[in-house]
This record gives structure tokens, C-alpha cells and sequence, in this order.
């Protein structure tokens, strides 16, 4: 294939930068005298199928923007002001580490943090690093609750002892024609529009494949979106309430003994108890709760029931939750008790490909990886563990609230540098993003690694380490299926990968470190795959696992392929699902779900809520952008040009806002701009906003930064996280606020 | 190329613009310029109280992707549709296909 001779064509695997998502897709670069010249879907892929979204489509321009960082840069003006001078990778990782060790040896390890964003191919590497230099605040840094996943993951881990994800049939290269794969009859799409997103390991379209195949869609969502409006049943709930709604559904589930009896027999423990605690939650209270009429929450509740498979797919919503993990458990509990776990077309246990580790996800990982001692000893200086039993139980990251507040007030240690990579904190997840701002500040060394300044970088940065695209790396993938390599095809500036990067300075402040370049880690790593990097490049850049592999369906619980002791039943104490969490109970969470009012609305503070009468909700996805990413790519700015805010134009009249109208949203924190979208996908008493935006074409030094002060609406979404756990219960979709008129 | 057109699923069209960046990757364009181009519609609805459509609309740069037809290939709109709702063909065989598939669209570019 190929227009031209010279055009050479590599199949490999996506992730992250560059599209920017959290990949598996299979993508075909056609690459000319050394330059990428165009992208393709790789139709023999089984994840996409030869399908690509925009993003991935316009990675010539992303890869050779002229705006790039291609060179290391040590800044030389003060904090801010935008100046930096090039100078050589040995320069800038012998600063590095000159600065860590210092640091080190004054403070010790710990006032070091490792700060990432999103799930992509950075949470190998940043937690390599974070590991062998001896720090165990390896953070999400202004990820309030750490809402993004970790509370469904716990909420999961708890209940199942594995992780559970709706089968579209991807754990089959066959996919949807292999004849052991049955489509759901029925999916509830529980807070997200998947189109727009490819998240968690999940296809976005895979949702739209089923329903071609006959899935009929529950859709849990405050919006009218794509799925809602094609949706069987439409919940439009109030934010913040998805666990009242998945307690009452399961009320109306038990009650009307609509559940699967036989393996609430046989597989699960503490069914009493959950019988007994959802009488809290009667439907008409449910319906007052959520603002769901009590039909629609009965009618859905037994459509998905009385149908077998049927599955749940569900979006970041729930995280944001108060208590996200307590509202996960409970929507995990649906699946248990209709039977739908494991099953072709249900719910079915999540594991790397293969067995593979590529991003620890669990403690057990992380104790797989660099032991048990150091794991331990990590536990018991790691920030909120002390305050948060499952921080110190439950993966090894750092409490993202309870660690900016650290790293402003100095206690109970001193934080004094950062090791940020490929996280825009500041014009991305940061809520209270002004305080992030002032308070990291105070540090005394901050490295930011990245593919192009942003916020973070000018305002923060004394070094800057120029990233690569997955184009321009080798590394490998193995978030649930399939197992993948991406391999460098190009080579952009002097960028260098994640990984290249971070195994060198590993090497600098760890003299024991196990892997002396990237190839030999990937290799060790895939070991247990029985596979090289080489023969995986060489068959076109992905895998499946067979079948009989712990990490490939089906009935798994039944073959005894879960646990470590081999007999059948789940990886959990009881060997059993946990309706009643004993993993819960351990971390002194209630061990049954519940539900709680978000800390802000009509409810829990009607002043301001008369005050601030719209719930506002950001967070959602456009097909162009990922995060706080891609604003500088022209033929993706081009469709989504500016931050607007979409308004019900009942609200628009009330406020006297016209559409195409600049306005700012503001509550007590401060005020946003925005651009009135008038629509009616939004609720009356609701408004919808996109995150992350800033200005790429605006002056980068202080005070502009980007924009990053005038579009950046994480600063008007409070903190800290609202839930107990000290996972989920980030305000990202329930804070209050107002429109108001720009004044001249 | 008067006999082939697009047929177009709108029921499916999930508005994602993979058909525009890909025709623009295709043909070099730069922003400002595509052969498709996608539109929303939203509006008060019977089955719904809203619905939401989008409709992927060829331009008069759209030129059926004919290097990539010599090549054997659909077009790059097509083949990068996540939704998989369109599809390339002569106009008899996608009149035919649209008879079984309610809420399509044919367009004829060219």
C-alpha cells in the first residue's frame, strides 16, 4: 500500500500524546525520508476496526507544530516571565539531579512530588521514577478526589476484588461475529455521551455498534445528548444523585425479587443486608432526590433486569459523586445481583492484557513491581494516608487534595519540588486552580515535561524536558485489551519519551536500578506474555490473550481462573461478591452504599443556592479535544473554536444573555468567560461548560498565561474533595453559579 | 465519477468529524477548507422532547476521494467514520441500500 515509492508504512498502537486519549487503537503511520506524512486507521485492529477519531487524524499537525518544544529549556528570567534558553539533555538531567539529590538528602525523598494528569502512558514511567528516587507521593496534583476512575476502581475492588468494564466483545479479536459473544440486550449508558470520548480503555463507538446490533440504551444523563435522545429511557437526572438513583434501582430490583437468585445464592455475600439497607431508598423518595419521575426510575430499573446480558457503561460523573466510591459500589451491586458478571454481553472482569503491567493499577501491582518492603515503607509517609485508610490501602497514589494543602502550608513536612509530566495542572484539573497557582509557587524546583508550553509551564517550570508523541516512542500498553507496542517511527527535535527520559534519571538517583534503557524493561515486562517487543512489532503491534488466560473471559469465577489459590470464586476474603464490603468495612468506609447530598445546592445550602441558582457542570468531552490538549491544531480548533457555555433559553431570557453573547459564570470564587450557546440540551436550572481551555494563540508570560485566568473554570469549582474516603466527591458537576453580563 | 455517491446514515452520524479532519489529511487542506462538512441540528421533538441530529454535508471540494478509488480504497471520510454510517458505492447499488435504511441520505457530489 501507498501513493508513492518511498512511503514506508508502520501499524502500531495509540496512546496518549498526539491523540491524546487513554488508546489501544490500532493506527497505521505512513512515513516518508524519515517525515510522518499521514495517518490511517489499521484495519486488521480489532479495537477500532480501521476506524479514527479527529484527533489521532490530525496528528501531522500536532507532531510538527511549529509551537512544539523540541529541546530541553532551563528558564532564565524569573518565575513567569516567559524566558528560557535551550541547552542540552546532559545539562538539564545533570540540574535534575543535582536539585532531587540535594533535596533529598536535605528533606528526604518524600518532599519530592510526582505529579501526572489523565491515564495515559505516564503512570509507568512517573511512578518508575517517584519509586527508585524513594518518594511515595506519586499524585494526581489538582485531581480533587482523585475523581477520574480510581472511585469506580475502588468501588469495584471492594465489591469483586477486579476490576469489571461492559463487554462490546473487545477481549476477541473476532469481536461482535465471534460466536461465543451474545450483544447486551439492554446497556445503561450511566453518565456519559460515549461518542466523544474514548476513556478507561473503552471505544467510545463500541456503544453505537451494539445499538446497531440491537442494544437498547438506558440513558443516565442531565443532558440531552446523541445517546440520550436515542435512548429508550432517558433519566434526566439532578448531578450529584447517581447513588440515590443506582440505591433505588436497586430497591425496585430486590423488592420485586427481580434479581438473579441463583447466583445471589452462590456467589455473593451479605444480600441481607443490601436487602435492608436499600428500604432506605423507596422510588418516590429516589424521584424527589433526583428529580427522576418514579415511573421512568421502576421502568428502567426492570428493563434492565428482566434482560439477560445486559450491561452498564459508565462515565467520570459517577467519581464526582459524593462518596464516588460508595455511589460505584452500589452501581456494581446492579450488576451482581442481575447476574451479569463475566457473562458474553455483561459486565465482564477487567485485567491487563495478558498479565501484563504497564501502569500499576493496584497495590498488588505495585508490590508486583518494586516489592513488598518498599511498598510498606512508602505506605506509611505518603500524603492522607494517615487520614485516609484506603489511600494507604487501595493504590499507591497520594491524596491530591490533602497534597496541594501540603504543599501550601508546609505541614506536617515540607514539599519543595515537583516533577510534573505531560499534566497541565493549572489550565486543566486543578479545581481551585488559584490556589494551586499561589501555592506552587512556593516550591523550590519544579521540572515540567511536555510537548508544548502551556499555563503550567510558564508560570512553574525551571526546567522544561520536551516529550514525544506515541509516534515518536517505543512502549507498550496493556489496559485490559489488547496488549500493544507503540514503536518509534520518527523523531521530532531532540524530544525523547516518558519512558527514555525517566529510566535515565532513575539511573542518576537510584544506583540499584533495575533496567539500564527502555527495551530492556519493556522486555522484563512482557516476559510473562511470553512475547518480545520485537515479535509483537513484528506482528503488527498487538495481541490478545488466548482463551483460558486469566486475563480473556468468559465465567472465569466458575474455572477458578480469579484467584491465586486457583479454586473458583472471586479474589476477595469471602471468595465471594461483596454486597456487604469486608475490604469496606476494613478501611473504616461503610461497607454498604449510601447516599449523601452534594456539598453545594438547592438542598444542602439553599441561600446559596438563591444566590447561585444553576448547577453547573463541566467535565464533558468535545470530539476535538482531550483535556486541556489540542487547542493549537488547526483543523481541530477550527470546529470547536471557542469556550461556550450552553444555556436553556428559558435561563438565557431570565439573565437577559443572547446567544453568541461573551459572559462570565461566577460564583463566590471568581468569574469565567464563556460564549451563550442557547440550547435546549440543557435543563433550565442547569448550565454545561467545557474544561480545560485555554488560549495557545495568547501571550504565554504573566500575567496572560494563556488566557489561562480568563477561560480556566476549574478556579470558580471548590475544594476539597467532597467524600469521606477521600476518594471521588471532586465539585467538578455540582457547583453553583450565575451568568453575568461583561461590563465594558 | 457521476454514477458514485455517499450514502449517509444520519440516524447513526454522531457528529465526531472524523470524515472532515480525514478528507482534510486526505487532501492537504488546510483549516478553513474540507470536502465535508458536518452540521447539528437540535429541536423540539414527538419522541423525545429534543432530538439531536447530525448530517455530514459534501462540499463542492469533495472529489470522492477518486485517487484513493484507482487504489482500491474508500474514501477517507468512509473509511474513518466511527460511527461506520456511511458508505461509497455507485448510486444504483446505495438507492437500493437506502430502501432498508430509513433516516440516510444520498448525496451524488460529483
Amino acid at each position: 500500500m501507498g501513493y508513492d515509492k518511498g512511503v514506508e508504512v508502520f501499524p502500531t498502537t495509540t496512546w496518549s500524546a498526539g491523540a491524546g486519549c487513554h488508546g489501544g487503537c490500532g493506527q497505521k503511520l505512513y512515513v516518508k525520508d524519515g517525515k510522518l506524512i499521514k495517518v490511517e486507521g489499521d484495519e486488521n485492529a480489532s479495537f477500532n476496526q480501521g476506524r479514527s477519531c479527529p484527533r489521532v487524524l490530525a496528528l501531522t499537525q500536532y507532531v510538527y507544530h511549529p509551537d512544539r518544544l523540541t529541546t530541553p529549556l532551563k528558564r532564565v528570567g524569573k518565575r513567569g516571565e516567559g524566558k528560557f534558553e535551550p541547552i542540552s539533555w546532559d545539562e538539564a538531567f545533570d540540574i535534575c539531579e543535582d536539585k532531587l539529590k540535594s533535596i533529598r538528602d536535605e528533606f528526604g525523598a518524600e518532599s519530592v512530588v510526582f505529579a501526572q494528569g489523565t491515564g495515559r502512558d505516564v503512570g509507568g514511567p512517573i511512578s518508575y521514577l517517584c519509586y527508585n528516587y524513594g518518594s511515595p507521593n506519586w499524585v494526581q496534583l489538582g485531581l480533587s478526589g482523585q475523581s477520574c476512575y480510581t472511585p469506580r476502581l475502588g468501588g469495584m475492588k471492594a465489591t469483586m476484588g477486579d476490576f469489571a468494564v461492559m463487554d462490546a466483545g473487545q477481549f476477541s479479536a473476532k469481536r461482535y461475529d465471534d460466536p461465543e459473544y451474545e450483544v447486551p440486550k439492554v446497556i445503561i449508558v450511566w453518565g456519559q455521551n460515549p461518542p466523544p470520548t474514548c476513556s478507561d480503555g473503552f471505544f467510545g463507538h463500541w456503544v453505537v455498534d451494539c445499538m446497531k446490533r440491537g442494544s437498547k440504551i438506558i440513558s443516565i444523563d442531565p443532558r440531552n445528548t446523541w445517546m440520550s435522545t436515542r435512548a429508550e429511557h432517558h433519566l434526566q437526572i439532578r448531578p450529584g444523585t447517581d447513588g440515590a438513583l443506582a440505591l433505588g434501582m436497586l430497591n425496585v430490583i430486590i423488592n420485586e425479587e427481580l434479581y438473579d437468585k441463583e447466583f445471589v445464592d452462590k456467589w455473593t455475600y451479605g444480600f441481607e443486608k443490601l436487602k435492608e439497607r436499600v428500604q432506605e431508598y423507596p422510588v418516590d423518595k429516589v424521584s424527589q432526590i433526583t428529580w427522576i419521575p418514579e415511573k421512568q426510575i421502576v421502568e428502567a430499573a426492570r428493563l434492565y433486569a428482566i434482560n439477560s446480558p445486559a450491561a452498564i457503561h459508565w462515565g467520570v460523573p459517577i467519581d464526582m459523586n459524593p462518596e464516588g466510591t460508595s455511589v460505584a459500589q452500589a452501581i456494581a451491586h446492579l450488576w451482581s445481583i442481575t447476574g451479569n458478571i463475566d457473562i458474553p454481553g455483561g459486565n465482564v472482569i477487567a485485567r491487563p492484557s495478558h498479565g501484563v503491567t504497564t501502569y500499576p493499577y493496584s497495590t498488588e501491582e505495585l508490590v508486583g513491581l518494586y516489592g513488598q518492603d518498599l511498598v510498606d515503607k512508602l505506605n506509611k509517609s505518603r500524603i492522607g494516608c494517615d487520614t485516609y485508610p484506603m489511600v494507604k490501602g487501595f493504590r499507591g497514589w497520594a491524596q491530591p487534595d490533602m497534597a496541594i494543602d501540603q504543599i501550601d502550608s508546609g505541614k506536617p513536612y515540607p514539599i519543595k519540588a515537583a516533577w510534573i509530566q505531560t499534566a497541565n495542572i493549572l489550565g486543566g484539573q486543578a479545581a481551585r486552580a488559584k490556589f494551586h497557582y499561589e501555592a506552587m509557587k512556593k516550591l523550590e524546583f519544579v521540572v515540567v515535561i511536555d510537548l508544548f508550553h502551556n499555563p503550567t509551564s510558564m508560570a512553574l517550570a525551571d526546567i522544561v524536558l520536551p516529550a514525544a508523541t506515541f509516534a515518536e516512542k517505543d512502549s507498550f500498553r496493556s489496559w485490559w485489551v489488547p496488549l500493544g507496542v507503540m514503536h518509534k517511527t520518527i523523531q521530532v527535535g531532540e524530544c525523547k519519551s516518558d519512558w527514555e527520559i525517566n529510566i535515565e534519571m532513575a539511573n542518576r538517583l537510584n544506583p540499584n536500578c533495575k533496567y539500564q534503557n527502555v527495551k530492556e524493561l519493556i522486555n522484563d515486562r512482557l516476559s510473562v506474555a511470553g512475547v518480545t517487543f520485537d515479535e509483537l512489532v513484528e506482528q503488527g503491534s498487538q495481541a490478545m490473550p488466548s482463551k483460558g488466560h486469566s486475563s480473556r473471559p468468559y465465567r472465569r469465577h466458575e474455572k477458578g481462573l480469579l484467584r491465586h489459590d486457583g479454586k473458583p470464586g472471586f479474589t476477595t476474603e469471602t471468595g465471594r461478591v461483596e454486597l456487604y464490603s469486608k475490604a469496606f468495612e476494613s478501611w473504616g468506609v461503610d461497607p454498604l452504599p449510601f447516599y449523601r447530598e452534594p456539598a453545594q445546592g438547592p438542598v444542602n445550602t439553599p441561600e446559596l443556592y438563591a444566590k447561585y441558582p444553576l448547577i453547573m457542570i463541566t467535565g464533558a468531552r468535545s470530539h476535538m479535544f482531550f483535556h486541556s490538549e489540542h487547542r493549537m491544531i488547526p483543523w481541530l480548533r477550527e470546529k470547536d473554536p471557542e469556550p461556550y457555555v450552553e444555556v436553556h433559553p428559558e435561563t438565557a431570557e431570565k439573565f437577559g444573555v443572547s446567544d453568541g453573547e461573551w459572559i462570565h459564570l461566577e460564583n463566590d470564587m471568581g468569574k469565567v468567560k464563556r460564549k451563550v450557546r442557547v440550547s435546549l440540551r440543557v435543563h433550565p436550572q442547569m448550565i454545561h461548560t467545557l474544561h480545560g481551555w485555554w488560549k495557545p494563540e495568547m501571550k504565554g508570560s504573566e500575567p496572560d498565561l494563556f488566557g489561562v485566568w480568563d477561560y480556566q473554570i476549574n478556579q470558580i469549582i471548590p475544594g476539597p474533595q467532597d467524600s469521606g474516603s477521600g476518594f471521588g466527591g471532586g465539585q467538578y458537576k455540582t457547583t453553583l453559579c450565575k451568568l453575568s453580563k461583561i461590563k465594558e | 465519477m457521476s454514477k458514485y455517491g455517499l450514502l449517509i446514515n444520519y440516524d447513526y452520524c454522531t457528529g465526531c468529524q472524523s470524515c472532515a479532519v480525514a478528507c482534510q489529511q486526505e487532501h492537504g487542506f488546510p483549516a478553513g477548507k474540507c470536502g465535508i462538512k458536518v452540521t447539528e441540528y437540535v429541536y423540539a421533538a414527538v419522541r423525545k422532547p429534543v432530538a439531536i441530529d447530525f448530517l455530514p454535508f459534501p462540499t463542492e471540494l469533495c472529489d470522492l476521494c477518486i485517487n484513493r478509488h484507482q487504489q482500491g480504497e474508500e474514501p477517507a471520510c468512509v473509511k474513518h467514520c466511527q460511527a461506520a454510517c456511511m458508505a461509497f458505492g455507485s448510486l444504483a447499488e446505495l438507492v437500493e441500500q437506502m430502501e432498508v435504511t430509513p433516516r440516510s441520505v444520498l448525496f451524488s457530489p460529483r
